[in-house]
């Protein structure tokens, strides 16, 4: 899969666990803690929804590695192609 | 019959809005049920019954804003539900607000009970006076009507509870007397009918009283996110009124619960992962069994020991706003349990959709900033509970452990305390046990 598929599915992820924000755009190098105002619960929500998409499992110790929306497709991406 | 009231879903709740009847009559439901959303200052809530039997009639219809404790529906056994699921769309705009001008002819007989529980004989018919049973002039004692000027719509011009209720002055209680014109503009342009002043005879509000109510109206409409922090804001100015608080605060070592933490989730799979948030939510339950005067209501003028441990969340909303819903029994289960439910509570939170029960339990809230670095927080008790736990973020500190100073995750939390029904000295050893706790995680 490409960055450019997998960017709606985390986009789609993140809107299940925070349908306020649905109606933002979402830009890539937003800080999804400090400036989407997510926290940690919504993270493993969030996490759990790429597992569940995507098969890709991220590891606790990883989570500084999906800071930001664009941080995630990088990461996911990699994880893919590795996988 | 029961009558299925407009509940308090908050401590400075005055009425809310019928948004959505889940039931119509003739459903049979259950204690716990869902039977209706009401939409609150504090968003769209999920209203459980809390007696079961049969929907007979839907007094209120949707869209409308009664005062709390206004009766929405009568639940019986069943023996009257006569009236079609459609009738809830054809509630007439009659006069009061309340009540269907629909009555029937006669109301089933049902054995006495106290509280919100109204009886009516069908058969007994009054020797004296206008025809009224028993249960009927006790209603209309109670509100204070005289049956001599009251029309009977039943059977033979009997008078029923229904043209009781609506014979009440505007004035004296809650039910408005307004004209069906005059109900529509006011739903066309958003007037509060409970707060116009009726002109007409016996203080029945008309077009005019509406149209002149809405003029000061005009002005900024006000945001739900707006209506949510006034609502908070009165909340709070009341807990400041009446509540004299104390505050005693403790740093706790979280070093032994987030290693136990990140052990057990790299044991886990990700959709059963935890977060440090569940072992303090399940550590202050704990230590509340510990220190149960914490774990209360406060209610006509003393405090009320709750037997469960309802440990309400505080959840802030994206938009703007704070709700603080009770996660119930939260001292109870696994917490893997424990961790699922909070997730859901949350989710239902910010998405809508809280229960009635949720919103009214909670023996204690805990609130936690510290996602946002905050390193201490000084809450304010939600009325009418008796104390509040605030949590800080998980910081390195340096700390000493064995005569070494060695850098360490800790967390100060606060205690907010009711002057009233514990001190200082109390409130320090609940967050002594708060930390004893939190120091063998495996245990929680």
């Amino acid at each position: 899969m490409t960055s450019d598929e997998i960017r709606p599915i985390l986009l789609r992820c993140l809107f299940d666990v925070a349908p306020d924000i649905a109606d933002e755009e979402v830009e890539d190098d937003a800080d999804l803690r400090d400036e989407l105002d997510l926290d940690s619960m919504d993270i493993l929500r969030w996490v759990q929804g790429i597992h569940k998409e995507l098969g890709v499992e991220i590891p606790e110790e990883d989570y500084g590695k999906i800071a930001t929306l664009g941080d995630a497709i990088d990461y996911v991406t990699a994880r893919v192609e590795r996988d | 019959m029961a009558e299925f009231v407009m509940p308090s879903l908050g401590a400075d709740m005055t009425a809310g809005t019928l948004a959505k009847w889940r039931v119509a009559p003739g459903d049979t439901v259950s204690q716990g049920d869902i039977v209706a959303e009401v939409e609150t200052d504090k968003g769209l809530i999920e209203v459980e019954v809390f007696e079961g039997g049969v929907v007979e009639r839907l007094l209120v219809r949707e869209g409308e804003k009664v005062p709390v404790g206004t009766p929405l529906a009568e639940i019986g056994e069943g023996e009257s539900a006569s009236v079609p699921a459609s009738a809830s769309a054809s509630v007439p705009a009659s006069v009061p607000v309340s009540v269907p001008a629909s009555v029937p002819a006669s109301m089933p007989v049902s054995a006495p009970a106290p509280g919100s529980i109204i009886s009516a004989g069908a058969s007994d018919v009054g020797l004296d006076g206008p025809m009224a049973s028993p249960a009927v002039r006790r209603r209309a004692h109670e509100l204070d009507v005289s049956l001599e000027g009251v029309r009977g719509s039943g059977a033979h011009g009997r008078i029923t509870l229904d043209d009781v209720q609506g014979a009440v002055p505007a004035a004296s209680g809650d039910r408005v007397r307004i004209s069906p014109y005059a109900r529509r503009i006011a739903m066309e342009r958003g007037v509060d009918i409970l707060r116009v002043h009726g002109t007409g005879p016996g203080g029945a509000i008309q077009a005019g009283d509406v149209l002149s109510a809405k003029a000061p109206a005009a002005s900024k409409p006000v945001s739900p996110a707006e209506r949510m922090q006034r609502a908070i804001a009165a909340a709070m100015t009341r807990a400041n009124d009446e509540i004299p608080h104390y505050y005693v605060e403790h740093t706790i070592d979280m070093g032994n619960a987030l290693r136990w933490l990140r052990e057990t989730n790299a044991a886990l799979g990700v959709s059963e992962r935890l977060v440090s948030g569940v072992l303090v939510l399940r550590a202050v339950a704990r230590a509340l069994r510990k220190h149960e005067k914490l774990n209360a209501t406060w209610q006509g003028g003393e405090a009320v020991p709750s037997e469960e441990v309802h440990v309400g969340l505080a959840v802030s909303l994206r938009g703007g706003g704070l709700v603080a819903p009770a996660l119930r029994n939260t001292d109870q289960g696994s917490l893997s349990d424990l961790m699922g439910r909070m997730t859901d509570l949350v989710s239902r939170a910010r998405a809508g959709g809280l229960r009635s029960s949720e919103m009214t339990s909670a023996t204690i809230t805990l609130t936690s900033l510290g996602e946002r670095g905050v390193e201490s927080v000084t809450p304010i008790i939600f009325p009418p509970q008796v104390a509040i736990v605030g949590c800080g973020a998980t910081v390195e500190r340096p700390w000493v452990v064995g005569g070494q100073v060695v850098p360490r995750p800790v967390m100060r939390v606060t205690l907010g305390g009711d002057h009233r029904v514990s001190n200082g000295h109390l409130g320090a050893r609940f967050l002594s046990a708060l930390d004893r706790l939190l120091q063998e995680p495996e245990k929680l």
